[in-house]
């Protein structure tokens, strides 16, 4: 191996590794990415405390945001805003898991077959355009105000977001994957866990994330309508009775509880999670420049 | 099978009238009659439109001919394309070890064997690297390695080269000759570049288009290493580009 013509293809081939080798973008600065958001959450709160002052409508109408503090506050002393967070955050995680657990092989099944993909992909993506507290009144004439209402109304809710998600990311798999791995012997279900399942995952990552704000958004539907001293108390609940007794500062404190969990869940879970498989990908504009 | 002398020489790929047509269209392929010897290198040279990707495909049995017979040693062939086609989501070495964990290799060798192939293509030191982190010719690299982890006896390269700018390819000419030197697979390299045939193979057989028949082979004795610079290389690039050139001539008379 010593040969020395054999050496200088080594080195060239060093050479031009070196040379070659993609360099990717430092990473942003924490203060970067989080002063922007803090400085516009600033601007909104500063307008609101502006309009309380000016008094354009009355105390009652529109509390100013230490009333809506306060109001939270006072309900946290009573024990009530934990529990119907906690309440709703349960109901809605099981709710999510439930969808994943059905999106996913509905995704494979519609996104790889072409017959059911026919017959059921447009009924899917028009589940997807249908508010899903439209389901709310059939359910409830059907189940009651149970617990099994309100698990309806986020599975129909997430469902879809779940299976096209997938069925999106399956469509954009390169042919080549494909080829590659049945040359290299993958078929049938080692095809679809080795090749495919990986090769859709940035689109079924995207779908998760979407699927959790639907069952989000389904759960608090269900629970402003269907309410009921046996379904006990969650955010949704909590909101219609801020309704029931006039109180303005509790209902803006509850939205801005359902927007905290919200958001939250989308930073802590899906954001990284989205990241880590982007990156894997190599799809992050970071490693690109 | 070709007896010679009592010796049988085994006969890697062997292909007998074999024809394409795709459902409707004008016949792709037409009565190819072809067979490489057992650790022979072949180029496949043709213009646009001769099939030869095609041809590929149905010596891979990605695809099945429409007339004739495709005879595979060992039943089975790696190929590798003209992107690296390395799956994204896994490194260097993983996308090694999936070859070799797809073909049956038990866990504990896996890590082991894909190291070595790694380090034939001197590429140990990229092992955890992403395809997005490396160079074009990198991946190549790490492709040629995938397709060595098959264990096929035959190598079926369908312009591998072909993206690469001309430093690269020259550095992976030498790099695919070594190893081809070194473990002797029987390989099917297709390429539309004249150059590149005559610096890599023994034999190169020219394809006419619409359909792709055979046009004429040449053998090429020129000893390794070659260059594509070499006054040898050249003298018998210049005769088969006049050939090639007249077969793309005779689709401008209409």
């Amino acid at each position: 191996m010593a040969r020395p013509d054999n050496n200088g293809l080594a080195r060239l081939e060093a050479g031009l590794d070196s040379l070659a080798g993609a360099r990717s973008a430092p990473r942003r600065r924490l203060r970067q990415k989080l002063l922007p958001p803090l400085v516009a959450v600033a601007a909104v709160l500063a307008t609101w405390q502006g309009l309380y002052l000016a008094g354009v409508q009355p105390d009652w109408v529109l509390p100013g945001p230490a009333e809506v503090w306060h109001s939270l506050a006072d309900a946290a002393g009573r024990g009530e805003v934990w529990s119907s967070v906690w309440n709703s955050v349960s109901r809605g995680g099981l709710g999510f898991l439930v969808s994943v657990a059905v999106g996913t092989p509905l995704g494979i099944v519609v996104g790889r077959s072409r017959t059911i993909r026919t017959a059921v992909g447009p009924i899917l993506s028009g589940l997807q355009n249908l508010p899903s507290v439209a389901w709310v009144p059939p359910a409830v004439i059907f189940l009651g105000v149970t617990p099994g209402t309100i698990y309806t109304v986020i599975l129909l809710g997430a469902v879809p977001s779940i299976a096209n998600g997938l069925i999106a990311g399956l469509d954009q798999v390169p042919p080549l994957y494909l080829k590659v791995g049945r040359n290299l012997g993958a078929t049938g279900l080692s095809s679809v866990a080795h090749v495919l399942l990986p090769a859709a995952l940035p689109g079924y990552v995207a779908g998760l994330k979407q699927g959790w704000a639907f069952a989000w958004r389904s759960l608090m539907a269900a629970e402003i309508i269907a309410t009921s001293a046996s379904l006990g108390h969650g955010l949704g609940q909590l909101l219609k009775q801020a309704q029931d007794t006039n109180d303005m500062a509790l209902a803006f404190g509850a939205i801005a509880l359902v927007l905290v969990v919200g958001i939250g869940v989308n930073q802590l879970v899906f954001a990284p999670v989205e990241r880590r498989v982007l990156r894997s990908h190599g799809l992050t504009s970071a490693d690109r420049s | 099978m070709t007896l010679i002398t009592g010796q049988t020489i085994r006969e890697a790929v062997a292909l007998d009238g074999v024809g394409k047509t795709f459902e409707g269209g004008p016949p792709i392929l037409e009565d190819i009659s072809l067979s490489v010897r057992s650790g022979e290198f072949v180029c496949l040279l043709g213009a646009s439109g001769c099939g030869k990707s095609t041809l590929l495909n149905l010596i891979a049995g990605l695809d099945t001919p429409t007339a004739g017979t495709v005879e595979l040693d060992g039943g089975h062939a790696a190929l590798m394309f003209q992107e690296s086609a390395l799956f994204p989501w896994l490194t260097a070495a993983r996308n090694v070890e999936l070859a070799l964990r797809l073909r049956g290799m038990p866990r504990g060798q896996r890590h082991t064997e894909a190291r070595r192939l790694l380090s034939l293509v001197r590429l140990e030191h990229a092992q955890h690297k992403r395809p997005h982190e490396l160079s074009g010719g990198m991946r190549q690299r790490v492709a040629l390695a995938r397709a060595l982890a098959q264990g096929s006896e035959v190598l079926l390269m369908d312009e591998p080269f072909a993206a690469l700018d001309a430093i690269t390819r020259d550095v992976l000419h030498e790099e695919l000759i070594r190893l081809w030197q070194h473990a002797r697979f029987s390989t099917v390299f297709v390429t539309h570049n004249v150059r590149e045939a005559v610096r890599l193979a023994q034999r190169v057989v020219l394809l006419t288009s619409l359909p792709g028949r055979i046009a004429r082979e040449w053998t090429v004795d020129i000893p390794h290493p070659r260059r594509v610079e070499d006054a040898a290389v050249a003298a018998l690039s210049v005769e088969i580009t006049e050939h090639l050139r007249e077969e793309i001539r005779r689709h401008g008379q209409t």
